[in-house]
């Protein structure tokens, strides 16, 4: 079971930053469950076996405040993937730093190296307000001086800061076949 | 939260603005742009007094903008209806009923950023079919009013969004890739009815023009 960890404390952004994904994981047959950061229980992290953290809007930093609710990321060791908002979380749970940056809209990237299915130049969509980066995870490609897909040095834990539900939907359905 | 929508007088945009009532949002105003350009990027409103009378039957005022549709300067524009509406009726997101352009979305985004308000896409990537399975289900009245793309034609025009129109766009979509939802500008439609207005609109004269496979039907409703 893939976990869906929903970041938006609106509910009206439910409907773009986290249905799309699974709208993916439906069309693709994964069994998924999708709860709010504030009301994942240990015993629903432990049964999953994958976590996807979703994004949220740009206007909304709530999570920032919030990263205590995220401690449980440190124990884990299955696979993440964080979007957007998903992917600060992480990053600034291994020590990362946030910068402000703004990017909106489709913009072409190069990946060094596949990263989940992407390689060479991709076009991504982009929606965000700012960029971690942190030293214990390794880029795959950038953006403004933006880590734009990263994954963790040792553990299963991948970031992209564009958002894949919106183009690149193959990210997500790699990300969900990963052993 | 006080959200302003931005309405053409489709099926897209009146769903989110019952998404919007739907999740506990107050709709403050709704923002009609009225582009002289037909080829605009943004905005396909067909005509102000349809529009309006959509927004009586809602029960909220309308802030009507036009713009001559020139790429950057019709952005110029948007920005400033969005403007008004956040001085007159103190609003704090836009909503928008986007679904796949990332060239509309992206815009409205920025805007929304500069002048400090959150932006909404309820409709955003969201499976075309399963938008008209909800616009029915949902006991929305939504009418063709113009067709533009093969091989559609005039027989087209006047359709009610059903089971029946879903049937035969599926069709269309599987032999001639004519998006389902028409956001490619394939058909436009105009909402007669919808659980957010007060009394049912209905057509009182219609004039059909075009030729081929580019045909408009200008209503007038009551």
């Amino acid at each position: 079971m893939i976990m869906i960890v929903n970041i938006c404390s609106n509910n009206l952004h439910y409907f773009e930053f986290v249905k799309p994904i699974e709208d993916v994981l439906i069309k693709n047959n994964f069994e998924f469950k999708t709860r709010f950061y504030k009301k994942l229980k240990p015993e629903l992290i432990t049964k999953a076996d994958k976590l996807i953290i979703s994004g949220t809007s740009i206007k909304d930093n709530n999570f920032l405040e919030n990263l205590k609710f995220f401690n449980w990321i440190k124990d884990f060791e299955k696979p993440i993937l964080g979007i957007c908002g998903g992917m600060h979380i992480i990053g600034l749970t291994y020590n990362g730093r946030i910068k402000k940056q703004q990017e909106i809209g489709l913009t072409k990237i190069y990946f060094r190296d596949e990263f989940l299915g992407l390689k060479e130049n991709v076009e991504v969509y982009e929606l965000h307000n700012y960029c971690v980066k942190s030293n214990e995870f390794e880029n795959f490609a950038e953006s403004m001086n933006c880590p734009q897909a990263t994954k963790h040095k040792n553990k299963p834990f991948f970031g992209v800061l564009f958002h894949p539900e919106v183009r690149n939907k193959n990210l997500i359905v790699a990300f969900g076949k990963l052993k | 939260m006080k959200c302003a929508v931005l309405f053409s007088g489709g099926k897209d945009s009146a769903y989110a603005a019952y998404l919007t009532k739907k999740y506990g949002h107050d709709i403050s105003c709704l923002i009609a742009i009225f582009s002289k350009n037909p080829e605009s990027f943004m905005f396909h409103t067909p005509s102000i007094s349809k529009v309006e009378k959509q927004a009586k039957a809602m029960g909220v005022p309308i802030i009507i903008q036009k713009t001559k549709g020139v790429k950057e300067k019709e952005l110029k524009d948007l920005e400033c209806a969005i403007k008004k509406s956040k001085d007159q009726y103190g609003i704090e997101a836009v909503i928008t009923g986007t679904v796949e352009s990332a060239y509309q979305a992206s815009r409205v985004q920025k805007i929304c950023d500069k002048l400090n308000l959150d932006c909404f896409n309820p409709l955003w990537q969201k499976d075309q079919f399963e938008l008209l399975k909800d616009i029915i289900n949902n006991k929305f009245e939504v009418v063709i009013t113009g067709v533009f793309a093969y091989p559609m034609d005039e027989s087209w025009l006047g359709r009610i969004i059903d089971e029946d129109f879903l049937k035969d766009i599926k069709e269309l979509h599987k032999m001639y890739k004519i998006n389902p939802a028409g956001e490619g500008g394939e058909f436009e439609t105009y909402v007669l009815s919808c659980p957010l207005f007060s009394k049912k609109l209905r057509i009182k004269k219609k004039i059909v023009t075009g030729k081929r496979n580019s045909w408009t039907m200008e209503i007038d409703v009551t």
